[in-house]
């Protein structure tokens, strides 16, 4: 594979320190002392340090690669550490690079770890990605994956895919030298009305561990040159069914970033391609999609009402496994699913006010929405759904 | 009859089903019994007449845009795989950011 060509591991030495720590990588033929002076020669970049960064980044810095790179603005937060292990309970609060940072010294010292605490955006891409070898997609969103794909096609680099979502994870290597890249698979996102919601979303704690570790796979195979990358095959690993399919990939003739005849020559602006933002200090936001559009009433607002003794009507359209989490039920709420709305609209009063709620505050201004077109007029969305309501008014309710 | 493997993001739409048996002698025609089946699917694979561009379907493990498309030949022995485009767990972020 040509790839390997670019680390020269000519000049690198291992102490006896680091000898006795690759011992079994050393005592392996297929990676020796020239594969492992290859992996401290490599540099890495990690796009995000969270659920796939969390295994990638361990696995990696105790496979001896020289120089990691982590790309990450965010705080350790609570619901983070069902899947980052690389965090833990004392981090909460913590950047989430300083926590990676000391967790990955602490399994491997020889590691050079560089940070970036900032959004990867096409203004910074190029000069955060240009100084690594290889590129490890992390994220969690569709418009940073099609700049990290993007950029790393512009600047020649592999790009180790991973993505989960629930129970089910896809991993490949799109290297658009060797063969095709994301947007020859994707050429589009899916519009946002179409992307899972909150209601469908979440992630079974060990499936970034399943997938980060197949990424760390990919990864040191390219740099040690060793093996079958899946260069031109998507992994397909459901934990459910716990099984492993792979499909073969090729190279779209007509891909606009690396096919012959590129169209996209230069990074774009990728959260409108995407229609949608691509992290939550993103100016960008979708039209109607935050509920200010809608009425609103603030908790501590629907809390007054509610003690003045009003007749409100209060529907919660979260899920029946979410209601189960928190409820307003001892103030009157009562659940009906976001999908199942229109057949009960004989359920809701039109003479009274009524209050919609979700978790926070998104699938509850879709429903007013839709309430609205079936002629429904007092209607009001509660502003940040039950967390908001957790915090401001009711500490006793948990936060998800 | 053709199996279809369900990507877990379109599962809602098939009551939990994560494999369908369908029938037809082409790609096209497995897609247009499954959405016959589950109606709600109809808006996410095709946007009119046209199987969304974001919807990727596999016989067996090639690309059918790679062999004739909706019109590539199915057998009851073949699986198609719907792979859908995910990105991660996380809620949607104008969500999340309220």
């Amino acid at each position: 594979m040509t790839f390997t060509e670019l680390i020269d591991p000519a000049a690198i030495e291992l102490s006896h320190e680091e000898v006795q720590r690759y011992s079994r990588h050393l005592i392996m033929p297929e990676v020796g002392m020239a594969g492992q002076k290859k992996l401290k020669a490599a540099s890495i970049l990690l796009i995000g340090a969270g659920g796939l960064g969390s295994p990638l980044a361990m696995y990696l810095a105790a496979a001896g690669i020289g120089r990691l790179g982590l790309v990450d603005y965010d705080v350790v937060d609570y619901t983070n550490l069902q899947r980052q292990i690389i965090h833990g309970t004392r981090d909460v609060g913590r950047s989430k690079l300083e926590s990676a940072r000391e967790r990955i010294l602490d399994i491997n010292p020889h590691v050079q770890v560089d940070g970036y605490e900032v959004p990867l955006t096409s203004a910074n891409a190029m000069e955060i990605i240009e100084p690594y070898d290889i590129v490890i997609d992390g994220t969690d969103n569709f418009p940073t994956r099609y700049l990290t794909n993007d950029a790393c096609v512009i600047l020649g680099k592999p790009n180790v895919y991973g993505s989960i979502f629930r129970f089910e994870g896809q991993a490949s290597v799109f290297y658009a030298k060797e063969g095709p890249c994301y947007r020859c698979l994707f050429p589009e996102p899916p519009p946002p009305g179409l992307v899972p919601s909150c209601a469908e979303g979440g992630v079974l704690g060990v499936l970034p561990g399943t997938i980060g570790a197949i990424q760390a796979t990919e990864a040191i195979k390219l740099i040690i040159g060793q093996g079958d990358p899946l260069i031109g095959r998507l992994l397909l690993y459901d934990a459910l069914g716990m099984t492993f399919d792979e499909v073969y990939l090729r190279k779209n003739p007509d891909c606009p970033v690396c096919g012959p005849n590129p169209t996209i020559t230069e990074l774009i602006d990728y959260e409108q391609f995407c229609g949608m933002p691509a992290h939550d200090r993103s100016l960008y936001a979708t039209a109607g999609g935050n509920g200010t559009d809608v009425p609103q009433i603030a908790p501590l607002a629907l809390n007054r009402r509610l003690d003045a003794g009003d007749e409100l009507q209060i529907v919660d359209v979260r899920e029946p496994h979410e209601w189960e989490i928190s409820n307003l039920e001892n103030l009157g709420a009562f659940l009906i699913p976001q999908n199942e709305i229109l057949e009960h609209l004989g359920e809701l009063d039109m003479t009274r006010d009524i209050i919609v709620m979700c978790r926070s505050g998104a699938r509850s201004a879709n429903v007013i929405r839709e309430l609205q077109k079936h002629g429904f007029k007092r209607l009001l969305n509660l502003e940040g759904g039950i967390n908001e309501w957790a915090r401001e008014v009711d500490e006793t309710l948990p936060i998800y | 009859m053709t199996k279809i493997r369900i990507p877990t993001p379109l599962r809602l739409y098939t009551e939990g089903q994560s494999s369908v048996s369908v029938s037809g002698t082409t790609v096209g025609e497995a897609l247009s019994d499954l959405t016959q089946k589950y109606p709600d699917l109809q808006q996410h694979l095709y946007d009119g007449e046209k199987l969304r561009s974001f919807v990727n379907v596999f016989l067996n493990s090639e690309d059918v845009r790679h062999i004739h498309g909706e019109k590539t030949a199915v057998t009851p022995n073949d699986t198609l795989m719907i792979i859908p485009s995910i990105a991660g767990g996380r809620p949607r972020i104008e969500e999340e950011s309220l």
